[in-house]
């Protein structure tokens, strides 16, 4: 079974991050871009459905900018057999991202894809979800622990309450969350045999998809801030001031 | 044209967010239905019938809709969305799940997590764990969204809509349910809750947690934790607080053993009032938090406990 699995380029989660000061965006010139927290997580549970024998061929897919080669190679010397990068940069939203999935999909015709729940530079928790839907797909959202069994799959997911169990027929679209699993650091020796697999690069043009944003940013702004209060030396006064000055208790 | 908000219920009443979802479509137009749909919802459907501003309840029963499955909910409301200009649902673990395959199939955008409502077609909504917020405009014909609960007042009941029942259209057999283990709790819900207690890292163990509990049972609060503690498996994954777990907004804050991570500030900071207790004076959490507290939380949070009076 092949497993394809989408990889975005984001900014680092430890940057913080500047709204542009024409409120079109936010800076991303010069800031250090990371692969989404949730995709290495991704990354990380196909290569073990590799190492258990469950997936044959893992194909790491990302779309944006010429640039999304180097998440891609992220992907490779963390264990991803070959990339495919659908190089644009157009402003990509996840209907967008969704539908350019969908075309590598009926391409390589892999038996489960794995993306993020969300990414986290727009939050949007909507691209594996649309996915699902476009290709007639169930869907495993928020996957806690996974468990591939001939023809089906066992997705434990994070819910409001606690764990939902369901399972989906395949093929299927995963989405991860943060427990599935710990993803492991790129060895140097994969890092360099990474520089040797294949990378394909696609126009969306070629996949036939139109990739016109459907939301129209008007702007970007900074959310208000919220101003340091004070410290209190012990309990009694902090007990005092959330009784007569918050009103909270 | 009216707004369609599907609920998710547990079949004797929807759930409190729903009455947050319908604040929120009352903005977009005043005449505001809601979907119910399940297999012996029959009182979930009245208790949405019940809400302020709702105009009508569209009540479905069929074994299909049971589990709330996506694959087989989400044609359902495709097949109603041409009658409406909006889909809303609360952005919690149901609409995150549902609303975005609804938007694929009809072949629009979703608005993710709006926390306001500019115009009909204009919302503003968090990226960048909230260090951001964008204004954005959509020009579908449908427009799909979902609402950050704690950024629209709930809507009071007393009301009494009409339900009409109509069909369902059976499951498509692509996913099935299993089953769930959920944590059991007899504290507030952590997303409505008017108190909310959270540990970290800081807490050191599960077995630790327990002096959070006391103190939230005092207060009668919620308890939540940062990702580090759950991580740790000190807690169940649903005391997550933050950019990729729940958003909160109580009156009361209290961050115990927490650093204050981007992340974690992402789910709390629209609280009323934080109070964070540290030790380490320089954790970016006191930056904040209107009152704090610099010291051993295994000293301090047992002195709070006893000093503030019962519930
Ligand atoms: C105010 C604003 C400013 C923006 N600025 C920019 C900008 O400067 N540059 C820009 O390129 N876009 C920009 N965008 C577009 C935004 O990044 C897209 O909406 C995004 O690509 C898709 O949404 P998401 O990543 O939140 O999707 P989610 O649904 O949260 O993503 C879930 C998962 O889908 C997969 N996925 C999503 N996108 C990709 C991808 N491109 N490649 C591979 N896998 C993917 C990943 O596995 C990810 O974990 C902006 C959007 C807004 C609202
Ligand atoms: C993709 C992604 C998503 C994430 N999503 C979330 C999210 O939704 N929610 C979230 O919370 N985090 C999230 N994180 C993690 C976040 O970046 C931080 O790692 C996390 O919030 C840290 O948790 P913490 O504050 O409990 O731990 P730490 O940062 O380790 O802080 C522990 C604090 O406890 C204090 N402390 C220790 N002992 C004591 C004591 N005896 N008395 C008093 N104080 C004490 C320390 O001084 C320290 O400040 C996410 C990260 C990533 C990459």
């Amino acid at each position: 079974m092949k497993v394809l699995v989408a990889v975005k380029r984001v900014i680092d989660y430890n940057v913080k991050i500047r709204v542009k000061a024409d409120n079109t965006g936010v800076e991303t010139a010069n800031v250090k871009m990371s692969m989404n927290p949730f995709d290495e997580i991704a990354v990380e549970e196909a290569i073990r459905m590799k190492e258990k024998g469950a997936a044959t061929e893992i194909i790491a897919f990302s779309a944006g900018p010429a640039q999304c080669q180097e998440t891609i190679r992220t992907a490779l010397a963390m264990g991803a057999d070959r990339g495919i990068l659908v190089q644009t940069d157009a402003e990509l939203q996840p209907l967008a991202v969704a539908k350019l999935l969908k075309a590598v999909v009926d391409k390589e015709q892999p038996g489960l894809v794995i993306v993020g729940k969300q990414a986290i530079d727009d939050d949007s928790n909507a691209t594996g979800q649309m996915l699902a839907a476009l290709l007639g797909w169930s869907q495993g959202t928020f996957a806690n622990k996974l468990n591939v069994a001939d023809g089906s799959i066992e997705v434990k997911r994070e819910v409001d309450g606690g764990l939902e169990n369901i399972k989906l027929k395949m093929p299927a679209v995963i989405t991860t969350d943060l427990r599935l699993n710990e993803p492991r650091y790129a060895s140097l020796p994969n890092i360099m045999k990474a520089k040797k697999k294949p990378i394909e690069t696609l126009a969306p043009d070629a996949l036939g998809v139109d990739v016109a944003p459907r939301l129209k940013v008007l702007k970007v702004e900074e959310p208000p801030k919220r101003k340091a209060g004070i410290k209190v030396k012990t309990v009694a006064e902090l007990v005092d001031k959330l009784k007569n000055e918050a009103g909270v208790i | 044209m009216a707004v369609l908000v599907v609920a998710a219920h547990d079949n004797k009443s929807v759930r409190a967010n729903v009455a947050n979802a319908v604040a929120a479509a009352t903005k977009l137009d005043s005449d505001v239905h809601v979907l119910v749909a399940g297999k012996d919802c029959g009182e979930a459907a009245r208790s949405a019938a019940a809400l302020q501003g709702v105009t009508k309840v569209l009540h479905v029963e069929d074994a299909a809709y049971a589990n709330w499955l996506a694959e087989d909910i989400a044609p359902l409301v495709v097949k109603l969305a041409p009658n409406y200009s909006h889909v809303v649902m609360a952005a919690d673990s149901v609409g995150k799940n549902v609303a975005p395959r609804v938007a694929a199939l009809l072949d629009v955008g979703q608005v993710s997590e709006a926390i306001q409502i500019v115009s009909p077609d204009t919302f503003v909504r968090p990226i960048y764990a909230g260090n951001a917020m964008a204004t954005v405009q959509s020009g579908d014909k449908v427009k799909v969204l979902t609402i950050r609960p704690t950024n629209f007042k709930a809507v009071g009941t007393g009301g009494s809509a009409p339900i009409e029942q109509i069909g369902g259209e059976g499951g498509k057999g692509l996913s099935s349910y299993v089953g769930a283990e959920l944590s059991k709790s007899e504290r507030p819900e952590l997303t409505s809750a008017k108190i909310v207690v959270s540990g970290g890292r800081g807490m050191g163990s599960g077995e630790n947690f327990k002096i959070i509990e006391a103190l939230a049972d005092k207060l009668g609060a919620g308890v939540g934790a940062s990702r580090a503690a759950v991580d740790a498996g000190y807690v169940p994954n649903d005391y997550q607080v933050g950019q990729t777990g729940k958003v909160v907004a109580p009156d009361l804050y209290i961050a115990v053993g927490i650093s204050g991570a981007i992340q974690h500030l992402a789910g709390m900071k629209d609280s009323k009032t934080i109070v964070a207790i540290n030790k380490d004076e320089e954790a970016p959490i006191f930056q904040v938090a209107d009152y704090g507290i610099v010291g051993d939380l295994f000293q301090i949070v047992p002195e709070l406990t006893a000093a503030v009076g019962k519930k």
